[in-house]
């Protein structure tokens, strides 16, 4: 085997803490090395013609490269020496800049330790044989879990670009949080009219099938192939039958359910549909409070359904689907504001939150558009609006900043001077963060048109005066104390990952950062994507963003998929493992052991042995593991290479 | 090439592709310095990892190694880090038995977005080794020590 090693400076990346040319020269000593050279960008194209050019010159049958991570120019490199002739799993890499030359200063231990990743590297690779990938057929319908603005967009681009679509969504309705707001900034055009046509979309799209109230229960396969169970809750509603009219509603004795949709401001009926523009527009029987259900008798709405649709007998039903790549847009809640004992945590009514405030501005909301402050429904004349609660505070756990409540809040004085022309607004804000097009132009428009006093600080404390609320804080511009009699405190609460989160990843074998957040494959230049194949994101399950970036992450994710969908066959990735059928036993531990199901018995002459489903196995080598003979082996990823890749590092 | 002498120790790292070492790309990216001692090498899921391997690291003079993988439910394979768990807790309670003292290994969890754990996580290893010193595998089995000898054997026929 003649193997080339090529040493890159990475500008001055490498170079500045690695002797480049001292590697090179130390690689040359390594079994098999031919040839070995320092580049100033290895993946540059002039880079990468060096590269090809020695393979052709010198006639390489591998490559080893050291430069950054692997994880992000090994699908370069590979390309690179497919072009030059050799099969595109002849490579490995040195990660001599993340590993080395980034994270350390002395140039001699960094020298010294790159020649030894570069040696781990050549000795992996005199163990490296070339190898194919096998093709696989793709389901092409995609999945899109949550039914917000940024999957409602996702669901609407695939749809159009003449593929199905299932869309599930956790509520009785589509919509998400968008449709909960009043006004958009910095436009403030009405929420529900920019996103109800869309939510019609969905309804009578013929390639859209719409699960609402339902749920992921499980996903089991791969891209391309994917398995999902769905769980559709009971609504004890049979939905065919629902017409929307609302005659139960009206009639349902019990009104204490909660009103998901106005944030819990005033009690909503036990059978309910959230609100009028709800897609579907469905009604949903809320067990906890419905009589029939917590009393035994009740039975109003099944007397009072023209349609006869109420079904007290329902139960939740599961669905299987299959589906060929899966979007997650689900989304965010609200901060708990409770934590802040300073804002009274949640023992004062006239302390609320701005999606509360959002139900109370909104036309469709529990005060049909006029703001009343919930404990006495008197008009609020000084409104105190408080930023960053829950954002950007590590002593709650939330050190970073939501985005977008700087923005909302400088809408929300806008508006209440709108409904109230003889109100006074003030903010208390740390900083205004107002970064995107017009968003400075709108906050500056709050406060040299509408009058919003910002003042720089924070509440220390809320408490209650002459039936209104005393906001105490700081102006730190001013350097001194601030006292505030409000009517009425809006809490600008942050955004944090939503409930489920977490099990959703599980489910979906997809990471997540400390707060929940899902993680994307690459934080700029793959952020819809995540380290599972077939598997993407948008909106604020990534992170939180405003609408426009969900909006345009949603069709980001759905110009994805429609791409993987638009190959004629999938390629697997060929590191996948492989029985050795002399030395298996048929013990059947692999087949147990392996996460996808690739490893089945097969009848070999009589004896049981183990086969690898190759497009089915996705490269874990967990078998490998298993494998009491050895018989099992992952490609590139063997025994023998890992422990030559050890005896590399190790001094006799 | 042998460690800087007197300065560095002989860390191996077994890393999960997935997480791990994703966060100690996420570290690099950041400049958050580290110690030079640690060697990275790269797996695809700490499930592939066989307790041999780091039973041969020790035998080859390693005087740490270090596995970290996904945190538990976290796992891109779904399930691999619970089958690692298993086998290198089992190990762990081993070493000692073979004379390698329980501090020289840990097992850890750092997902693809903790470069600053990934910094605290080999930052405090490498202490951890240095305070313990050079491996005494070192002395028996390197080729200039005495090499293993039956108990009670003759050290003039060794």
């Amino acid at each position: 085997m003649k193997i080339g090693v090529f040493i890159c400076h990475c500008g001055s990346n490498i170079e500045g803490t690695v002797d480049t040319a001292a590697v090179a020269e130390a690689a040359m000593a390594f079994p098999e090395v031919v040839y070995a050279k320092d580049l100033m960008y290895a993946c540059s194209e002039p880079g990468q013609d060096a590269v090809i050019e020695a393979v052709r010159e010198k006639g390489l049958d591998g490559v080893v490269v050291a430069s950054c991570t692997p994880r992000m120019h090994e699908p370069t490199f590979r390309r690179a020496i497919e072009r030059a002739g050799l099969n595109r799993y002849m490579l490995e890499m040195a990660n001599i800049r993340e590993h080395v030359s980034w994270i350390g200063k002395n140039r001699e231990a960094n020298t010294n330790k790159a020649v030894d990743l570069v040696n781990i590297a050549v000795e992996k690779l005199r163990r490296d044989r070339p190898l194919t990938p096998k093709s696989f057929d793709i389901t092409r319908r995609a999945l899109v879990i949550g039914g917000g603005v940024a999957g409602i967009q996702a669901a609407l681009d695939l749809a159009d670009g003449g593929k199905e679509v299932i869309l599930v969504e956790r509520t009785s309705s589509i919509g998400g949080k968008m449709a909960q707001l009043d006004k958009t900034f910095p436009t403030v055009d009405c929420s529900s009219c920019v996103l109800g046509p869309k939510m019609v979309d969905v309804a009578q799209h013929p390639n859209i099938t719409l699960y609402a109230y339902s749920e992921v229960e499980e996903v089991s396969g791969y891209v391309g192939n994917f398995d999902v169970k769905l769980r559709k809750k009971a609504t004890y509603v049979d939905w065919a039958k629902c017409t929307g009219c609302g005659a139960c509603m009206e009639k349902c004795p019990s009104k204490k359910s909660l009103d998901r949709f106005n944030e819990g401001m005033g009690g909503a009926p036990a059978i309910n549909i959230p609100f009028p523009q709800a897609t579907p527009k469905k009604a949903v029987i809320d067990a906890e409070y419905c009589r029939q259900f917590v009393k035994g008798k009740c039975g109003v709405c099944a007397k009072i359904c023209p349609t006869g649709a109420i079904n007290y007998d329902m139960k939740d039903e599961i669905i299987e689907v299959k589906v060929g790549a899966i979007i997650a847009a689900t989304g965010y809640d609200l901060f708990d504001y409770t934590k802040y004992g300073e804002y009274g945590g949640g023992r004062y009514p006239d302390v609320i939150t701005s999606l509360q405030y959002e139900r109370l501005l909104s036309a469709s909301g529990p005060t049909e558009g006029h703001i009343k402050r919930p404990s006495d429904g008197k008009e609020p004349k000084t409104i105190v609006f408080i930023q960053c609660v829950g954002s950007r505070d590590k002593s709650v756990d939330r050190p970073y900043c939501t985005g977008f409540c700087c923005m909302y809040t400088a809408k929300q004085a806008i508006l209440t001077k709108d409904h109230i022309p003889d109100s006074q607004s003030y903010v208390f804000y740390m900083d205004i963060r107002a970064p995107g097009k017009l968003y400075d132009e709108f906050t500056r428009r709050g406060i040299e048109e509408y009058g919003t006093r910002y003042i720089r600080g924070r509440v220390s404390m809320i408490v209650p005066k002459n039936g209104g609320l005393l906001v105490r804080g700081a102006d730190t511009l001013l350097g001194q104390q601030v006292e505030v009699e409000a009517d009425l405190v809006v809490l600008a609460v942050g955004a944090e990952a939503a409930k489920g989160a977490r099990q959703l990843a599980e489910k979906l074998r997809i990471s997540f950062d400390n707060y929940g957040y899902f993680m994307e494959s690459h934080p700029k230049l793959r952020p819809v994507e995540t380290n599972t194949a077939g598997v993407f994101l948008a909106g604020c399950a990534q992170g939180p963003k405003d609408i426009p970036a969900s909006v345009g992450q949603g069709s980001a994710a759905a110009a994805k998929v429609l791409g993987l969908f638009s190959k004629e066959q999938l390629e697997n990735d060929p590191q996948i493992s492989q029985v050795d059928i002399k030395r298996c036993v048929g013990c059947g531990k692999c087949e147990s052991t392996c996460p996808f199901g690739a490893i089945h018995m097969i009848d070999f002459r009589g004896q049981p042995k183990a086969e690898v489903i190759e497009t089915v196995c996705q490269g874990c080598g967990i078998c490998a593991v298993t494998c009491p003979q050895g018989a099992v082996q992952l490609s590139h990823f063997t025994d023998n290479q890992i422990l030559t890749e050890v005896e590399a590092l190790c001094l006799f | 090439m042998p460690v800087l002498e007197g300065r560095e120790l002989r860390i191996v790292g077994f890393l999960c592709n997935w997480c791990s070492y994703g966060g100690a790309d996420v570290a690099g990216v950041g400049r958050l310095t580290q110690p030079t001692d640690l060697r990275i090498i790269r797996v695809p899921c700490s499930g592939r990892i066989d307790p041999l391997f780091i039973v041969k690291a020790f035998l080859g003079g390693a005087d740490g190694v270090l596995v970290s993988g996904c945190h538990p439910r976290d796992c891109h394979f779904s399930s691999g880090n619970f089958y690692a768990r298993r086998r290198l807790e089992v190990l762990k309670g081993m070493l000692p038995v073979l004379g390698i003292e329980a501090g020289r290994f840990e097992y850890t969890w750092v997902s693809a977005s903790e470069g600053q754990r990934w910094q605290h996580v080999v930052t405090s290893f490498t202490e951890q080794i240095h305070a313990l010193g050079a491996s005494p595998v070192k002395a028996v089995l390197a080729p200039e020590g005495p090499g293993l000898k039956p108990k009670g054997g003759d050290s003039a026929a060794a």
